[in-house]
């Protein structure tokens, strides 16, 4: 059981999340963005763990299921429609998809 | 412990940066392992052995193995990767980098000026999670399922091919 | 009996819907039914109401009827009701009972005609708003009924639109009229911001209370009522539309000049003469606008070839002299000359139209005719007695006896006006004259058109019942010195307070000279265009007479003066702004949206990259402020 104040702790999911916000915007291969995106979520999830133990319960784990499901959800949608993409465009250049242009 | 801690989250940190900076997809998948692993660790220093046993079943080994079959379906070669690192020249990490920067201190400046206290730190086990799972949190259970349900008949969905091997709808 | 007024205008209106509504879908025997039926109720209507009106009086000699409220705004609560007194009860009589014949008439004279139904659905309409511009309890519901009468008018003078000439009298009617209606509108805003009210009876009660006698603001309210007035009935100087309005069918001017619409004007004076004598200026100017228009359109029917454009030119100097009356404050001699001119006129109109629709191709030119009394006897005997009304034949024709008393009123209005009575005398030497120099062109000499088809009993019938109206309508008020029956100002006498003339030294000079004059008029009629003179002759063609009489062809060169005065320096701006000042601020306005849809545009570039970083900076900004907070 570790003793680092929970201060210090919560620094891990704020760099992960950050790491995670610079895969989306730097990288153009959309399989690294969905990396990145499951990167944000585990973040996420790790902050809802670290708050459940600040308190003793078993909520914040509850959460962190659930989020897990959604990122389980997420990635099989996300990896279908990257086949999808593949399928239409010559690469997976999220730029290259640009339809919505204005 | 704490070193467990500290080391376990300089892995975590330092594998996430490889993962979004690799060329290759695979190279990047096996990093994103590595720092899932890491969390699995803080998860059990932090008294979740549950969500850490989670975490690398479901997170390490499903999602990662899908993604694997992914990449390798996609057949992201050496060209691929070739290009992938012409892609990421260092300006194009400018932009982000500031943007994630600020965040980071945001978040950080945030957390620290918040007392959050050091109480607590009990160990919540896999029976008390189970209770409150069926307990109190019944419907997120069936949200989940839902959840799930509807990603399945979407992936499917999705991506369905014909008799000729050619994707269908999405016209 | 009296709850049924509301009857009188909603039979002709539930014409005019029924008719609408059919779309031509009835068998032109079914339209003609439908097309007189409802008048022919309403007339009925109203004469039951009128024997009960005048067997047995209402209390203060008025019924009002409210039917529901229209709109209640704050202090603004106009009703839909209506008002019947002895002035608006003769009106409608008049007008039912007149257009119903008209409508009769017109059921053969039009038939045939491929709009047959919609001319009957606009002529029910018509006389559906005459009534209720006669009932209206409330100036704004008059106005409801003011503008119905503009509208129909505008659609049946250009009723035949294929031809664009009729659609241009059509509009010319419209629009001139309009500058009328518009002083109304004024007029009525005036009256409300200062009396509160626009019930006719409260407003005369407040009108007398607020105002003291000759005060501006009467003055103007007059003046701006006068306006509409004058827009309606064609006086001066509002007058070009309505011989161009000749466009329409003979029917449609029978009823336009006799029953409904050129009235309306003399009837708004009449009804708010209260607020005329509070205005004495106004209602001098009144009288000066109808001496002029009667001189000036009797010179200008004088020297017309068309028919219709002589009878037009009639109905003018006519309502002139309805004008002059009201001037003079003798409301009863004049709606007294309405009566007897609906009689006359109507007859006059349905007589030339059962003149020009018997001749081929439909002459309309009187120069054309000649010697139409042998073979069209039933119209030449109509046409001679409306004549003979119009011309004021003394002692046998209703034109007589009205035209009578308003020449004795006027000379008994003062020694300050005998101008006014001159040309009252003058024109009615003029009328003979004019309307005799078509009745001998028109009928004797030798035949110059050949005549074809006959006629029916439905144009037979409503010729005989006008023939026999023009001749003893005007017994009911006699001058003086022939029996001094005074029926017809006693009956109104509840409305106007005016007391007929009593007996005096002047009475039977006036008489005689009246008398004197018309018989002159035809007389030299007689000369003149039966067996005219060589010396004559000549003398009507040397240039300068030629020139006059162009003149007064054009009815006083109005037209072009109008066209240099207002059309051509209208034209003119319209050329000069031809790129359209006012349309560059809106082309303006909407160049400037594309620029800034351009500019946002950018914005929208279709990379998830770019969606992802601007989601990052909102975030950063709204958790920023959290964070300064």
């Amino acid at each position: 059981m570790t003793t680092v104040p929970f201060g210090q702790l919560l620094i891990l999911p704020v760099l992960l999340f950050a790491l995670g916000v610079l895969g989306v915007l730097a990288r153009r291969n959309l399989v690294f963005i969905l990396m990145s995106i499951e990167i944000m979520l585990n973040a996420a999830g790790l902050v809802f763990i670290i708050a459940g133990a600040r308190w003793g319960q078993a909520d914040g784990q509850i959460m962190f299921l659930l989020v897990l499901t959604l990122a389980a959800a997420e990635v099989s949608i996300g990896l279908a429609l990257i086949i999808r993409i593949r399928a239409r465009l010559p690469s997976l250049d999220s730029d290259a998809a640009n339809l919505l242009q204005g | 412990m704490n070193i467990t801690f500290y080391l376990a989250a300089t892995i975590a940190v330092l594998a996430t940066v490889m993962v979004i900076t690799r060329a290759n997809g695979v190279h990047a998948l096996l990093y994103l392992v590595v720092s899932l692993l890491a969390i699995a660790l803080v998860f059990y220093s932090l008294g979740a052995p549950f969500a850490a046993a989670l975490e690398v079943i479901v997170y390490a080994g499903a999602i990662m193995v899908l993604f694997v079959f992914v990449v390798m379906m996609l057949n992201l070669g050496e060209i691929a990767a070739v290009r992938e690192a012409q892609w990421m020249a260092p300006r194009i990490w400018i932009g982000p980098s500031i943007l994630s920067l600020i965040l980071t201190a945001q978040l950080a400046y945030m957390l620290v000026s918040n007392e959050i206290g050091n109480t607590g730190r009990a160990v919540v086990d896999a029976r008390a999670v189970g209770l409150a799972l069926y307990g109190p949190y019944l419907l997120c259970v069936e949200l989940a399922s839902m959840l799930l349900l509807a990603a399945l008949v979407g992936a499917y969905r999705l991506a369905e091919t014909g008799r000729s091997g050619v994707i269908k709808g999405g016209h | 009996m009296m709850h049924a007024l509301w009857l009188v205008p909603a039979f002709p209106l539930l014409g005019a819907a029924i008719l609408m509504l059919s779309a031509g879908r009835l068998a032109p025997r079914a339209i003609a039914l439908i097309a007189v039926l409802p008048c022919a109720a309403s007339a009925i209507v109203a004469i039951t109401i009128a024997i009960g009106f005048i067997t047995a009086p209402p209390p203060g000699h008025a019924f009002s009827q409210i039917l529901w409220q229209w709109v209640a705004i704050g202090g603004f609560d106009p009703a839909i009701g209506l008002y019947l007194d002895p002035l608006s009860l003769v009106m409608m009589l008049v007008v039912t009972v007149v257009g119903t014949l008209i409508l009769l008439y017109a059921t053969e004279f039009m038939a045939g005609d491929e709009g047959y139904n919609r001319f009957f659905a606009y002529m029910n309409l018509f006389v559906a708003a005459m009534l209720v511009l006669l009932l209206a309890n409330d100036l704004l519901f008059l106005y409801v009924g003011w503008e119905g009468v503009g509208l129909c008018s505008y659609l049946l003078i250009g009723f035949w639109y294929q031809d664009a000439a009729n659609g241009l009298a059509a509009r010319k009617a419209f629009i001139v009229t309009r500058v009328g209606d518009t002083g109304l509108m004024i007029g009525l805003f005036v009256l409300f911001t200062h009396l509160g009210t626009l019930d006719i009876q409260p407003l005369m009660h407040r009108a007398v209370l607020a105002w003291p006698h000759g005060s501006n603001i009467a003055s103007l309210a007059a003046a701006l009522l006068l306006l509409g007035a004058i827009g309606k009935s064609a006086q001066l100087p509002l007058q070009t539309w309505l011989p161009d309005a000749m466009a329409g069918p003979t029917p449609v001017s029978a009823l336009i000049h006799a029953a409904t619409m050129v009235t309306a004007g003399v009837y708004l004076i009449a009804r708010m003469h209260v607020l005329y004598a509070l205005a004495p200026h106004v209602q001098m100017a009144v009288a000066a606008i109808g001496a002029a228009t009667l001189f000036a359109a009797a010179v200008a029917a004088l020297n017309q070839h068309d028919i219709k454009r002589i009878l037009a030119y009639s109905t003018i100097s006519q309502i002139g002299y309805m004008f002059l009356a009201l001037g003079v404050g003798a409301e009863s001699a004049a709606i007294f000359h309405f009566m007897a001119h609906a009689f006359f006129k109507a007859l006059l109109f349905l007589a030339a139209g059962a003149i020009t629709m018997r001749l081929e191709h439909h002459e309309h030119d009187i120069f054309r005719m000649g010697g139409l009394a042998k073979q069209l006897p039933v119209a030449f005997w109509s046409f001679l007695i409306g004549s003979a009304s119009l011309a004021a034949l003394p002692l046998v024709t209703a034109g007589f006896y009205s035209k009578e008393m308003i020449l004795s009123e006027t000379w008994a209005h003062g020694g300050a006006v005998p101008i006014l009575w001159v040309a009252g005398v003058v024109t009615a030497f003029v009328t003979a004259l004019y309307i005799f120099r078509a009745v001998f062109i028109v009928f004797f000499g030798e035949a110059k058109t050949p005549v074809v088809g006959h006629y029916g009993i439905r144009i037979m019938l409503p010729l005989t019942v006008l023939s026999v109206l023009a001749i003893v309508g005007g017994f009911v008020e006699t001058p003086n010195g022939l029996g001094g029956v005074r029926l017809f100002s006693h009956f109104l006498s509840s409305v106007f307070g005016h007391v007929p003339l009593a007996a005096s030294a002047t009475e039977t000079p006036l008489l005689v000279v009246a008398s004197l004059v018309s018989l002159a008029g035809v007389a030299l009629a007689w000369l003149l265009y039966l067996r005219p003179a060589p010396r004559f002759v000549a003398w009507a063609q040397t240039q300068a007479v030629v020139a006059w009489r162009n003149f007064f062809l054009s009815g006083w060169g109005f037209d072009w003066f109008y066209d240099r005065l207002i059309v051509q320096p209208f034209l003119y701006l319209v050329r000069i702004n031809h790129s359209d000042v006012i349309d560059d601020v809106f082309t303006g306005i909407a160049d400037g949206c594309r620029g800034l849809h351009g500019l946002l545009k950018q914005t929208q570039t279709g990379r998830i990259r770019w969606y992802a970083a601007w989601l990052a900076a909102g975030s950063i900004v709204t958790i920023a402020v959290a964070v300064i907070r």
